[in-house]
């Protein structure tokens, strides 16, 4: 690695005014021939990347980007990272990856400012409460911290909630992990991108894909705005694009795209500082480390690549927020804006090799892929590298769609979408 | 918000309807002679197209009727309004990469 950043270093580029900071990665033109081309330069992709040089030896790798790293939903999303979710195959893959987040700053020697704040759920009804205690004794079987607290917990939990139960959302108990939190999102991205850099791997930016050279059914190039890159296995890690993708490739997907839209207020001094979400109000929010309360809404029932969401959905949003939190109600909202998610049928990643040998596909993650993006990267890594699934993303092939093994992940959104 | 045409009242906004995802999905007319992959076609894979979208909606809060839409998803304009049951429009192709 060029530079190991550290107090000393920090200490000695201060001494020269911060002049001299190498480049935390490079900006490669592309090789004529990689043994892996990774399409996707998001948190995922670069994971992908960054594991495939160090667990598999395969340091001859591209990322290709058709933005810029962090430009795409990575850097969009609401940051929160949990792992409470209902089914062992979900429980299994995101546990995976939140013990990852749990090392990722020592790892990449680059600070992501993980914060295990602590996720609370809401359940406002009785049918909330079961379905709360449901998951809360099934995360439990899976050795995934989970608990139930009680309306005056919550309210020493998180004092600012009103509890008073004269709002239009009566809180009656919710479920707490306290190993969830929050992360900062570009840095994940950026920390990522410097460490596969220094293991060898071309981070190619603004070199949008165009098609695939395909040969009698196998993939052996990528064409690219900066021309045909042979490879010989080829990792497709899109977050909103990947039935065009897959269009290109010729194959089908069972995925629809959505605007999901996310927005922030003003900053203003720490007031929450866990993470509340409630899937029947459709509303998640948290503070971030600059002090403006983040607010994830829900997405739009069609289809859209139009990177905005409805006015409507953000107004259903922030309705509930208000309820919720009375004391936020003047609070002024700064950006709003939208990501496209892939979601699939039953709200499960596809992590999959494809029809098209040497082709492989992580995508689908619908409206929580930023919390899985280490683990994702992982299990993908190992599936490109020995063509065959890693044994936690064994339940997430494509083929699940024709044999009916799906992964019903709908209750376990955040908000159901 | 989109503002939807629909065939018998003026445009009104899209909370009004309800999305009922790709058009001109037909139902297979003897499904058990269908292969696992035909059924998991049907049942499963969409179009999502980037560009020109033939989709169904209801006008749900309103009329309470069916129709189709061809719609470009990036920029959201509403092309062609047409009857359930009827072919889908010919249009000029909208790529997008």
């Amino acid at each position: 690695m060029k530079a190991r950043y550290s107090i000393f270093s920090l200490v000695r580029n201060a001494l020269n005014y911060h002049q001299d900071w190498p480049e935390a990665w490079r900006a490669p033109e592309p090789k004529a021939e990689y043994d892996v081309v990774i399409v996707g330069g998001g948190g995922h992709g670069l994971v992908t990347a960054y594991y495939l040089a160090k667990e598999h030896g395969i340091r001859n790798v591209a990322v290709i980007e058709r933005g810029w790293i962090g430009g795409g939903n990575t850097g969009r999303n609401t940051t929160i990272v949990r792992s409470n979710y209902l089914w062992d195959q979900s429980a299994a893959l995101y546990e995976h990856s939140l013990k990852l987040w749990e090392g990722m700053s020592r790892e990449l020697n680059y600070n992501v400012m993980f914060s295990q704040r602590g996720v609370l759920n809401l359940a406002h009804n009785q049918h909330d409460l079961r379905e709360l205690s449901r998951r809360i004794n099934a995360n439990r079987l899976n050795a995934v911290d989970s608990e139930f607290l009680t309306p005056k917990q919550i309210k020493e939990f998180c004092p600012v909630i009103d509890l008073r139960e004269k709002g239009r959302y009566p809180v009656l108990g919710g479920s707490l992990q306290r190993r969830g939190g929050t992360a900062r999102h570009d840095a994940v991205a950026w920390g990522y991108a410097r460490a596969a850099d220094a293991l060898g791997v071309d981070i190619i930016q603004q070199c949008p894909v165009e098609g695939f050279v395909i040969d009698k059914g196998r993939v052996t190039g990528v064409r690219t705005a900066k021309g045909t890159i042979k490879a010989k296995k080829v990792g497709l890690v899109p977050a909103g694009h990947a039935s065009v993708l897959a269009n290109l490739a010729g194959f089908r997907l069972p995925v629809t795209s959505q605007p999901l839209q996310a927005l922030v207020s003003e900053p203003v001094k720490p007031m929450l500082d866990c993470v509340v979400m409630s899937s029947a109000v459709h509303a998640y929010i948290s503070q971030s480390d600059k002090g403006e309360m983040v607010v994830g809404a829900g997405a739009d029932p069609y289809i859209g690549y139009g990177q905005r969401g409805s006015f409507q959905i953000t107004e259903e949003t922030l309705a509930a927020i208000c309820e919720l939190f009375p004391m936020f109600r003047r609070l002024r909202m700064l950006r709003q804006w939208g990501g496209i998610v892939d979601i699939c049928p039953d709200a499960s990643p596809i992590i999959s090799k494809t029809p098209v040998e040497g082709l492989y596909l992580n995508c689908g993650w619908g409206t929580g892929g930023f919390k899985a993006t280490p683990g994702s990267g992982h299990v993908f890594a190992h599936t490109i590298a020995k063509d065959a699934p890693h044994r936690l993303n064994e339940a997430y092939s494509l083929d699940r769609f024709t044999s009916g093994f799906l992964v019903d992940e709908h209750g376990a959104a955040a908000v159901a979408h | 918000m989109l503002l939807i045409p629909n065939p018998w009242t003026e445009p009104r906004p899209d909370v009004e309807y309800s999305y009922g995802g790709e058009a001109h999905i037909e139902r297979p007319k003897n499904p058990e002679a269908l292969s696992d992959a035909e059924w998991a076609d049907y049942l499963f894979m969409r179009t999502n197209a980037k560009g020109i979208s033939l989709e169904r909606w209801c006008h749900t809060h309103g009329t309470r009727r069916w129709f189709n839409i061809a719609r470009d998803t990036v920029t959201y304009e509403i092309l062609v309004v047409y009857p359930m049951g009827a072919k889908p429009p010919k249009l000029e192709k909208r790529e997008y990469l």
